[in-house]
């Protein structure tokens, strides 16, 4: 039922089924895949700050898409929690300290507790009101960043300041790309792990139930709105862990960082590589970045070219490009 | 002492008034039949005591509390579980996974978000029994939108039956079934009641049905209640005739 990559199933949240060896074998090839990247990646002409940025964006729309594939909510703000993490981690760095992993710390909180906190008005409502309100609640950070100048940088972005230096054997060790893949790739597998524990729990599956059929749900005693809510604060932490981390590569943030176009792409990463599987945001994430790094060194227009790979991917692999081959190798 | 007791409820949609004067207790261990033509308010009726939503007139007394304008989910909590007309599972589920999550909502686990082997084991044995009763069980590893339109049905009464209702409302359960599915399902509902002694309210268009296995039955007709009593005193009665005879023609 399950590909090598794609261990989930279309259906549901990961559970044992049958493919339970093949299942572990795809984990352990994916898991030697990523360690060797800065191996084998610029054989393939590739260059290791790439892989960092497919795993970031791979992280946040893994995060997103708890909520949307996993509980069914379609959020249109979860740029906002990723802004809010690369501002808390420039700010933090800039004029706080010098920890990499307390500036890191901060920036998750600070995104996180945001989501925990505005996520509750949002499952107020279902459906396309509710995407409404996480645009309106996303822009509304947007708008703040811009205006508040003196703090963070309005439109030109918040910079001048860099990733820490490490204590090292008698002088201080500078943390290059390899060290921030790592870094980036050992957030990406807690992350991808806790997800996978939740999914496999009671709240993972009553997170699918309220996708599947919530008024059936309501009827058997479940308040819906509270687990939308807490799937929204999970979701909220891993988008701000993976804006933190973005501004750590970057050393900049952006406030279109935490626009609703940032917003869209991590939905059209979670979509193109397929919502209802565990790793479909990380396949879309190597598309969406690899896309847009080879066209936009070709034309400025790559959106469109991103625009044209998702309606085609969307009209030819509507369960996405993993949903696609998952079921090659099913039934 | 009445399990569900009704006084003078009544329920409007704008200027439909859908239900009115409705007065009923259904004892503990009953199984009710409800009937009548279509839009008569059957439904209305389920939707008014689990909660769906109020009504606009009377009250509901339930083990002896008023329940009258209570939640889904806190008539849920005092026991109160339904099943709907148009079946509401679990669709791209296993029915395995359809029972899961009713029984890990029944045993309060659902905010978990770990699971130990045994609790998992707990569970997963819990669901087994559920498949049994309802008889289910060659289709566990089934994805409950592949299934036929009665086995969802069947699924659905194993995903109430987590909760230990004591009071199942059930609307039409065998509609659109086959003359087997509908056997099956029969035979269930009266298990559920003989055996387990969980009251039962039940929606059913089929006379036969509804005069082999109900206990007592209420007529409803253009949302008021036309009769109530047992088999014979429903066949027999003039006005149910009345009615039925007018709407068939
Ligand atoms: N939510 C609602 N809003 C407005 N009108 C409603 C609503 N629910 C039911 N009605 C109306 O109330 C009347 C009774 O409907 P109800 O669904 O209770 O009938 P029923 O006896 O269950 O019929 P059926 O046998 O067709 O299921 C109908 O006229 C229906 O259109
Ligand atoms: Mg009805």
């Amino acid at each position: 039922m399950s590909t090598d990559l794609a261990t989930e199933t279309a259906r549901t949240a990961p559970q044992a089924r049958t493919g339970m060896s093949r299942r572990t074998i795809g984990n352990v090839v994916l898991g030697v895949v990523l360690l060797t990247v800065p191996l084998w990646l610029p054989l393939v002409g590739g260059y290791t700050d790439l892989a960092s940025r497919v795993l970031i964006y791979a992280l946040a729309a893994m995060g997103l898409n708890l909520l949307l594939g996993f509980t069914g909510g379609l959020s249109f703000g979860h740029a906002a929690y990723f802004g809010l993490g690369a501002y808390g981690v420039g700010l933090m760095l800039k004029y706080e300290t010098h920890s990499l992993f307390l500036a890191l710390g901060v920036g998750t909180l600070v995104g996180g507790l945001a989501a925990t906190l505005l996520g509750p008005i949002a499952v107020r409502r279902r459906g396309i009101y509710f995407s409404m309100i996480t645009i309106a609640i996303g822009q509304m950070f947007y708008f703040i960043a811009i205006r508040w100048n003196t703090l963070t940088g309005g439109y030109d972005g918040l910079s001048g300041f860099a990733r820490p230096k490490f204590a090292g054997p008698g002088h201080l060790l500078s943390m290059g790309p390899t060290g921030m893949y790592y870094l980036v790739l050992a957030a990406f597998a807690i992350a991808a792990l806790l997800l996978w524990i939740v999914l496999n729990a009671p709240l993972g599956h009553a997170f699918v139930a309220i996708r599947e059929n919530h008024k059936r749900l309501t009827f058997l005693g479940v308040s819906t709105q509270r687990y939308i809510a807490i799937s929204f604060a999970i979701s909220g932490f891993i988008a701000a862990l993976a804006g933190g981390l973005n501004a750590l590569l970057d050393g900049f943030a952006s406030p279109n960082l935490l626009n609703y176009s940032m917003s869209g792409d991590f939905l059209i990463i979670a979509v193109l590589g397929g919502m209802r599987n565990f790793y479909g945001p990380l396949a879309g994430a190597v598309i969406f970045v690899l896309v847009r790094d080879y066209v936009s060194s070709v034309t400025d227009n790559w959106m469109s070219v991103i625009g044209l790979v998702f309606v085609v991917s969307v009209i030819f692999f509507p369960m996405g490009v993993l949903g696609f081959f998952n079921r090659k190798s099913g039934s | 002492m009445s399990l569900l007791v009704l006084n003078d409820v009544g329920r409007r949609f704008g200027a439909l008034q859908a239900l009115s004067g409705i007065s009923l207790s259904v004892e503990a261990g009953e199984l009710r039949a409800i009937i009548g033509p279509n839009g008569a308010g059957k439904t209305t009726l389920f939707n008014l005591i689990s909660g769906y939503f109020p009504p606009t007139d009377g009250s509901i007394v339930f083990g002896g509390e008023p329940i009258t304008a209570g939640t889904p989910t806190a008539l849920v909590k005092r026991g109160i579980i339904r099943t709907f007309q148009i079946t509401e599972i679990f669709l791209s589920l296993t029915v395995r996974e359809n029972l899961r999550v009713a029984v890990e909502t029944a045993m309060g686990l659902n905010l978990r978000p770990w699971i130990s082997a045994a609790v998992r084991t707990v569970v997963m044995n819990q669901v087994e029994n559920l498949a049994e009763i309802v008889r289910i069980t060659a289709k566990l590893d089934r994805v409950a939108g592949e299934l036929s339109h009665g086995d969802q049905r069947v699924v659905e009464i194993g995903i109430v039956l987590a909760k230990s209702p004591k009071l199942l409302l059930l609307d039409e359960p065998t509609a659109g079934m086959g003359d087997e599915e509908t056997h099956h399902m029969t035979d269930l509902i009266r298990r559920l009641n003989k055996d387990q002694g969980i009251t039962m309210l039940f929606v059913e268009h089929d006379m036969a049905i509804v005069f082999g296995i109900a206990d007592r039955i209420t007529v409803l007709d253009n949302g008021r209640m036309l009769a109530e009593g047992n088999a014979t005193e429903i066949a027999a009665n003039p006005r149910v005739q009345a009615a039925y005879l007018g709407h068939a023609a």
